[in-house]
């Protein structure tokens, strides 16, 4: 068994003007494991995953994916891996002219992997995996519920069955019952495709159902990892102060500081 | 502040935005030459800039076609010139007033709603979508609206010449009691190749104009609702800006001694 990670972040530093975003990020999330990234607003942790994608390019450092450097990656290298990924944008980030089979058949038509009917078959499909009728189908974005745009959302990250899928805060502005449905569905999703999860939230009870293993993130670096049976007593005063939602306690007086 | 440090910053700060804007430039240009073509998001912005800007085009350049040949038939009275209303009002219209106000209509119409259109895909993620699904954006967004800008607004000013021209043919015989076959023989008498080439090679560097400033100010908007009010703003009155400034440095190769 290779012992190699599917993903790796080895001292990585960005900086936008002024401000540090990452300080030295080391990380590594394995094949087939889910990874929950907890961390305060402003930490870094949406930054981070967008240093896999290419969105943002770090200063310094390693990003790897598969073992291979993709940071300054070519045209070509970078259109390998992002082929290889699924998103889940905080806001859904569907595209809203197009109706909800193009928006999760997107990637699939562009890619060039399937026509357009197929890409259609596909979509309707995944919709169903998600739990959406095929009448939502032919409906634009702007018609749906948020529920319902972050489960179109997940059918479009899984579409093409990625072999890594990224979360960015999946449960943000969802009542308790549907974020619970989103929580479970991205479980069943991952597990389906046998994909590794990077999942960034601050939800608590998303980590606990998604996460094998959590990183907390702080001030751009990653202070904790443990497994999720550790979220509860962690060993670290900052993760136990965020973990249970203390007003009072070490990264409040940093706030105040 | 120094004032020498305040004219410095102004400066660094133009041409800093000039160079950006070039690689832009660049960057959408390289994108417009090379394959995939998205042939249907093509389509889309050659109605949209073409078709829709159709009746704006020609209601200004009918009226200003009929102000032209009033106001140069009170003008010329004078001097007992009245004959000269035709040549006027057809050499005013082709080299001049029609690319000029299909460029400036277009730039408030077309490149307000590209600006508003990109902005909010980049302050929705929307465009950070686009990349995670093989799809690269300059290609996907940027390139076909500056193709459909440099296509159809030549189209327009062919059709706003011949609108502008009737519409001083209009006041000329039904206003100004001129004869109908004298006012056409006049017109068809001045008017040159040259006079109607130069305004469609214009027209379709206010289209390039035009289309870039839409597509970069959107491209480059941050900061939610506001940022895509800048960037709207900026779109217009930059387009506007560069139509004029254009106009004379074409007007000048054209038509210097």
């Amino acid at each position: 068994m290779s012992s190699q990670p599917k993903i790796s972040f080895e001292d990585v530093h960005l900086a936008f003007g002024p401000k540090q975003v990452l300080r030295g990020i080391d990380l590594a999330v394995d094949a087939g494991e889910s990874l929950v990234i907890i961390g305060g607003s402003g930490s870094g942790k949406s930054v981070l995953i967008k240093t896999v994608l290419g969105i943002t390019r770090p200063d310094k450092g390693v990003v790897a994916v598969d073992g291979e450097d993709i940071v300054g990656a070519s045209a070509r290298l970078r259109n390998t891996v992002n082929g290889k990924i699924g998103m889940l944008f905080q806001g859904g980030a569907l595209f809203d002219s197009l109706p909800v089979w193009e928006n999760v058949g997107f990637g699939l038509i562009q890619s060039g992997a399937m026509d357009r009917q197929q890409a259609r078959v596909k979509a309707i499909d995944t919709l169903a995996r998600v739990g959406l009728d095929e009448h939502v189908s032919t409906l634009l974005p702007v018609e749906l519920s948020g529920g319902m745009q972050k489960r179109v959302a997940l059918a479009r990250a899984i579409a093409d069955e990625p072999e890594i899928i990224f979360f960015d805060e999946p449960t943000t502005g969802l009542d308790p019952i549907m974020s619970d449905v989103i929580n479970k569905l991205i479980v069943e999703c991952v597990r389906d495709l046998g994909a590794t999860a990077v999942t960034i939230t601050h939800d608590m009870r998303s980590a606990r159902t998604i996460a094998d293993k959590v990183a907390m993130i702080y001030e751009g670096q990653i202070i904790w990892t443990g497994g999720v049976k550790d979220l509860d007593a962690p060993d670290h005063e900052m993760v136990d102060q965020f973990v249970h939602g203390r007003a009072e306690g070490p990264i409040q007086m940093a706030v105040r500081r | 502040m120094n004032p020498l440090a305040s004219i410095g910053a102004v400066v660094l700060a133009f041409f800093t935005a000039t160079g950006r804007v070039a690689i832009f430039a660049g960057r959408a240009l390289y994108h417009v030459v090379t394959p995939p073509m998205h042939f249907r998001q093509m389509l889309r912005q050659l109605v949209d800039v073409g078709y829709y800007s159709l009746p704006v085009v020609a209601l200004t350049t009918l009226f200003s076609g009929m102000v032209l040949a009033l106001q140069s038939y009170t003008g010329f009275a004078r001097f007992s010139a009245e004959g000269a209303v035709a040549s006027v009002v057809v050499l005013s219209m082709t080299r001049e007033l029609a690319p000029v106000l299909a460029g400036l209509m277009v730039a408030g119409r077309v490149g307000a709603a590209m600006a508003a259109e990109i902005g909010t895909m980049r302050v929705t993620e929307q465009i950070d979508a686009l990349a995670t699904l093989s799809t690269n954006p300059m290609k996907y967004l940027v390139a076909p609206r500056i193709i459909a800008g440099v296509l159809t607004l030549p189209l327009l000013v062919l059709i706003g010449d011949i609108i502008g021209v009737m519409g001083g043919y209009l006041v000329g015989v039904y206003r100004l009691d001129f004869n109908p076959s004298a006012y056409i023989q006049q017109t068809w008498a001045f008017v040159e190749t040259l006079d109607v080439m130069s305004g469609l090679v214009k027209a379709a560097v206010f289209g390039f104009i035009v289309t870039l400033m839409g597509c970069y100010h959107g491209y480059n908007s941050r900061g939610g609702a506001q940022g895509v009010g800048i960037a709207t703003t900026n779109a217009v009155v930059s387009s506007a800006i560069l139509i004029l400034v254009a106009n004379y440095v074409l007007t000048e190769s054209f038509f210097s001694k």
